[in-house]
């Protein structure tokens, strides 16, 4: 039986020999071809001569999650070849170098083996060693346009465009791919039962990572400071601002640039010069990851109890300290929502998708405008770092910018005396100015010491704890204008919750318990503090499963805290093994919770 | 040095300058400072360099750290808005703030705890960086809000005022400065207005990244060696000492002496700090004749005074950035967000 657009293929190569551009290069041509495709990139803490793999799920049912079985290897590692043959499901499909003879180390008999001479066709082409190691992943590439059925020109028009302006490569690349192809039709049946065809599933949609559009989301949501230290895996993030920037945001008569970029020499002077272009009014960010969130604390502390904008993206790795940092996790949520010493706690933002981390990015900037504090977006390793089809983005041209309550000098003329800290509105949020602004109103100092309404320093226990109880207020204000959980409700008997990248296998996820006789309610948090559906959801629910990609349940942990719940009140499924959850892995969980339980399902299911 | 011009005399608080204001127009609020902290005169240099200049009071941004040098931006330029930040970490919220305006004057007060501990890396990659700002640092060689503890601008072998020798070598700010590419460098007393006024007005006229250390003696935590006195001095051994606790008060330490000469300055711990002016014909144009003059009279035990460096053609951040000349913090939506069209453009090349 032949199946179309519906498989996960896994390739294993060596980091530094030049097979990310052909990987990456497969799962575009076939997101060309109009299929629904999701890449994971899986790569060492090393620039050249370890293990890495790229996975590709290809799904016309758009399951974007990580799934544990692989239908084809790609076995291009010798180092790793026992464990690549040993990853592939029973009747998958092994393509392994054959010049040496059939590998002895094939040990098993229920899957397919698939033998090309991949050295050996490059040797006889190709003079340099170079090009002999670079093209060994064009060849593949050109064994499986045949072995699934890929459009062959769109890999040419890839290469064409990849390497426009660098004609001496186009040839070359096209022989290579020509090489490969020839081969499997002279000597493999081709194509495989697996296999692809054209679809119309895509729409207008897009194929991109996180990073790419958050840092698209910072030039649409009017940022122009950036100020970062490289850290995997959020710099992509601030070379992608970089790159559109470059393209963006440059000024048609003069040709000078409307943003500014530090390198800064750690992530405390990043956040100090995101803060210090924050006060002056400028927006401002930069991205991170939990080492440098980890460093941030003490300014984190200053932002919030001076009410500076500010935004931080913290693309998270796998900690504890440098952990696995090219392993992805959901472990910063406590170190982010409430970083820093004394009372602070932080707004948290959790997209899922890259579209959402262009709008997310947008957004956050109008946040941090309107509530004068640090927000955080939590993104991570799988979501930041990852292609993925993801709708469109989109951009309402008649959108202006939140830039919350800042007061020009005219504003300043009509006011009889500013206080910087006065609640005026009763929502907990004052009315700042910018430096310069006015000759002889709205001057005031900003410090991280206690003020009074009118910022003057003071140590009265009265303001003091005024002013804490008005930040309190405006941590309400928060709860009505971050995005609210996104909810599915049938009124069943359970419910389950995740955020961020914990979403992308949920759809899979709930197929399979669904065919279990298990129908779940759904709810994904799309910010911290949280709103008033949170609680209602889990108290409609008598149980109530909470995806996590941490050891220690830091959102449940954030929900007993912040909602006064009952710990038992919530079944935490957590996976924190480094490589994003698998849709397999969330519905076993849910089963033998209801297995152990004894609790009846919807449909008897015979076993 | 010829852009360092002799003040005129006159009644500084009830004189107009150009632009019809008094120099009670740049004071800030009362200090808090110990009476006779060098940090106030350090103030009042500031307050009457930016009258002298005519500069509109509230077009500056002051920045600070923590300690008691990093307090003093409130009192002076109370119509400027000032940000006090957090320890060590100034240089890059200034950074920040010079970002978002290079419009406005950047004024950075820090201390020697400040800056050459904690935030040495901070201030290291500022100077880098050619903000363009002045950035003074406070200098007494000691912490004074944290109680008289050393700091790193101590020479090794001075004593604390419990007699304990510093062990560990000094960072000479200055030194560090001119290495790392400030293009204005200069090295004055808080005592000494003749000599600090004309500095301010020069730094915040450069383009580029100006530095000042100014010596300025902790009155308080006085039977100590400070930083003032550890470069230099010849200790005398006969001053009464001054219980840290006991609070009393100083009169402020002040001392004018012509270019080329030394001038001895008996300091409240006893010590005596000696300053050597730069003499008319020194060549303040040659960074690494600079740093030998600084290093050879550090050698002799004096402190060198005066403008020690400046390119007066230097380049800032901004033309380094190629920021537009409308300030960052000015742009709207129109100049910032591209639009949907070319977000179509942006869809399609990752289709
Ligand atoms: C992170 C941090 N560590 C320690 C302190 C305590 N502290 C406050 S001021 C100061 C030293 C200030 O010395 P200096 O910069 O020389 O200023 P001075 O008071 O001498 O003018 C210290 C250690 C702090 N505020 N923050
Ligand atoms: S302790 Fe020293 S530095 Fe601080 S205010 Fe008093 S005299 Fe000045
Ligand atoms: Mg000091």
């Amino acid at each position: 039986m032949t199946t179309y657009n519906d498989f996960v293929i896994k390739f294993a190569n060596v980091n530094g020999s030049g097979s990310a551009s052909a990987n990456g290069m497969f799962a575009k041509a076939l997101f060309r071809m109009g299929i629904p495709v999701a890449s994971r990139n899986i790569f060492p803490s090393n620039i050249q001569g370890l293990p890495t793999w790229f996975e590709v799920r290809v799904s016309e049912a758009e399951h974007f999650g990580r799934r544990n079985e692989i239908d084809i290897m790609v076995a291009m590692n010798a180092e790793t070849f026992e464990s690549d043959v040993a990853d592939l499901r029973s009747g998958g499909y092994l393509l392994f170098d054959s010049t040496k003879g059939r590998d002895p180390r094939l040990a098993r008999d229920d899957i397919e083996p698939v033998g090309v001479p991949i050295a050996r066709l490059v040797m006889g082409e190709f003079q340099d060693p170079k090009q002999r190691q670079l093209f060994k992943n064009i060849v593949y590439l050109g064994v499986l346009t045949s072995l699934l059925n890929i459009d062959f020109s769109v890999i040419t028009s890839m290469v064409s465009t990849q390497y426009k302006g660098k004609d001496e490569l186009i040839q070359p690349n096209i022989h290579a791919l020509e090489i490969g192809r020839s081969y499997a039709e002279n000597y493999l049946e081709c194509p495989l039962p697996i296999q692809v065809r054209h679809s119309e599933k895509l729409g207008d949609r897009i194929f991109i990572d996180g990073n790419t559009a958050a840092a698209l989301g910072a030039i649409y949501g009017g940022a122009t400071v950036c100020a970062w230290y490289p850290i995997t895996p959020s710099t992509s993030m601030a070379e992608a601002f970089e790159q559109h920037a470059k393209q963006l945001r440059i000024d048609n008569d003069t040709s000078q640039r409307k943003f500014a970029i530090i390198q800064a020499e750690d992530e405390l002077a990043a956040l100090g010069v995101v803060i210090g272009a924050g006060w002056n009014g400028a927006r401002a960010f930069t991205a991170t990851s939990g080492p440098g969130i980890s460093l941030m604390t003490e300014f984190l502390g200053l932002a919030y109890f001076a009410e500076i904008p500010a935004v931080l993206f913290d693309i998270q790795r796998a900690g504890p300290s440098t952990g696995m940092p090219t392993r992805t996790q959901q472990a910063d949520l406590i170190a982010a929502a409430y970083a820093s010493h004394g009372d602070t706690k932080h707004p948290l933002l959790f997209p899922a998708t890259p579209r959402e981390c262009f709008d997310f990015a947008a957004n956050a900037f109008d946040y941090a405008d309107r509530l004068q504090t640090p927000i955080l977006v939590m993104s991570d390793l799988d979501l930041g770092m990852n292609e993925t089809t993801t709708e469109a983005l989109a951009w309402d041209d008649a959108r202006l910018y939140d830039r919350g309550k800042v007061l020009s000098s005219e504003e300043l003329d009509e006011v009889a005396t500013f206080g910087r800290y006065l609640d005026i509105d009763g929502d907990g949020i004052g009315y700042r100015t910018l430096p310069g602004t006015h000759p002889s109103k709205g001057a005031f100092f900003t410090r991280g010491t206690s003020r009074d309404e009118f910022a003057t320093y003071t140590e009265a226990p009265e303001a003091y704890t005024q002013n804490m109880d008005r930040l309190l207020s405006k941590w309400e204000t928060a709860r009505d204008i971050l995005p609210a959980a996104e909810i599915t409700s049938q009124n069943r008997r359970a419910g389950i919750i995740y955020y961020g990248t914990s979403a992308t296998p949920m759809s899979e996820s709930l197929a399979m318990l669904d065919e279990q006789g298990v129908e779940l309610d759904t709810m994904r948090i799309r910010a911290f503090p949280f709103g008033a559906e949170v609680i209602e959801f889990i108290d409609n629910h008598e149980i109530v499963f909470m995806v996590e990609q941490n050891r220690d349940a830091q959102m449940k942990m954030m929900m007993v805290n912040e909602l006064d719940l009952l710990p038992s009140s919530i079944q935490s499924i957590l996976y924190y093994g480094g490589m994003s959850i698998s849709a397999d892995f969330i519905a076993q969980e849910v089963l033998s919770y209801y297995q152990v339980n004894n609790i009846p399902r919807i449909k008897v299911i015979s076993t | 040095m010829t852009f360092v011009p002799k003040p005129k005399v006159r009644h500084p608080l009830l004189e107009f300058n150009e632009i019809g204001l008094t120099r009670r127009d740049y004071e800030g609020s009362v200090s808090t400072l110990c009476a006779g902290c060098g940090h106030d005169s350090v103030s009042a240099a500031i307050t009457i360099a930016c009258n002298e200049m005519s500069i509109p009071p509230h077009r500056f941004a002051k920045l600070s750290g923590i300690g008691c040098s990093s307090k003093t931006p409130s009192y002076f330029l109370g119509a400027s808005h000032g940000f006090n930040s957090v320890h060590g970490r100034m240089p890059s919220v200034a950074t920040g703030a010079n970002l978002a305006n290079h419009e406005l004057y950047c004024i950075g007060v820090s201390g020697d705890g400040d800056s050459a501990s904690i935030g040495v890396g901070q201030f290291a990659h500022i100077v880098r960086r050619k903000v363009n700002m002045l950035y003074i640092v406070d200098n007494n060689g000691t912490y004074g809000l944290t109680k008289g503890q050393f700091s790193a601008t101590n020479d090794r072998g001075s004593t604390s005022k419990r007699g304990v020798p510093n062990l560990y070598s000094p960072i000479d700010l200055v030194s560090m400065a001119l290495q790392v590419g400030a293009s204005f460098v200069a090295r004055s007393f808080s005592g000494d207005k003749t000599q600090l006024v004309p500095l301010i007005k020069a730094a915040l006229m450069h383009k580029g990244f100006a530095f000042i250390d100014v010596i300025s003696p902790c009155v308080m935590f006085n039977n100590h060696n400070g930083s003032t006195k550890s470069y230099q001095y010849v200790r005398e051994h006969t001053a009464a000492m001054v219980d840290a606790q006991l609070i009393t008060p100083h009169e402020e330490i002040s001392v004018e002496y012509a270019p080329g000469t030394v001038k001895e300055v008996d300091m409240p711990d006893g010590s005596l700090l000696r300053l050597r002016k730069l003499s008319e014909t020194y060549d303040p144009h040659d960074r690494i004749g600079a740093l030998n003059h600084v290093q050879r009279a550090q050698e002799q035990g004096d402190v060198i005074t005066g403008l020690l460096y400046v390119d007066p053609i230097a380049s800032d951040l901004h033309e380094v950035l190629e920021t537009t000349s409308t300030p960052l913090n000015q742009l709207v939506e129109s100049d910032l967000c591209p639009g949907s069209e070319a977000l179509d453009g942006v869809n399609a090349s990752f289709r």
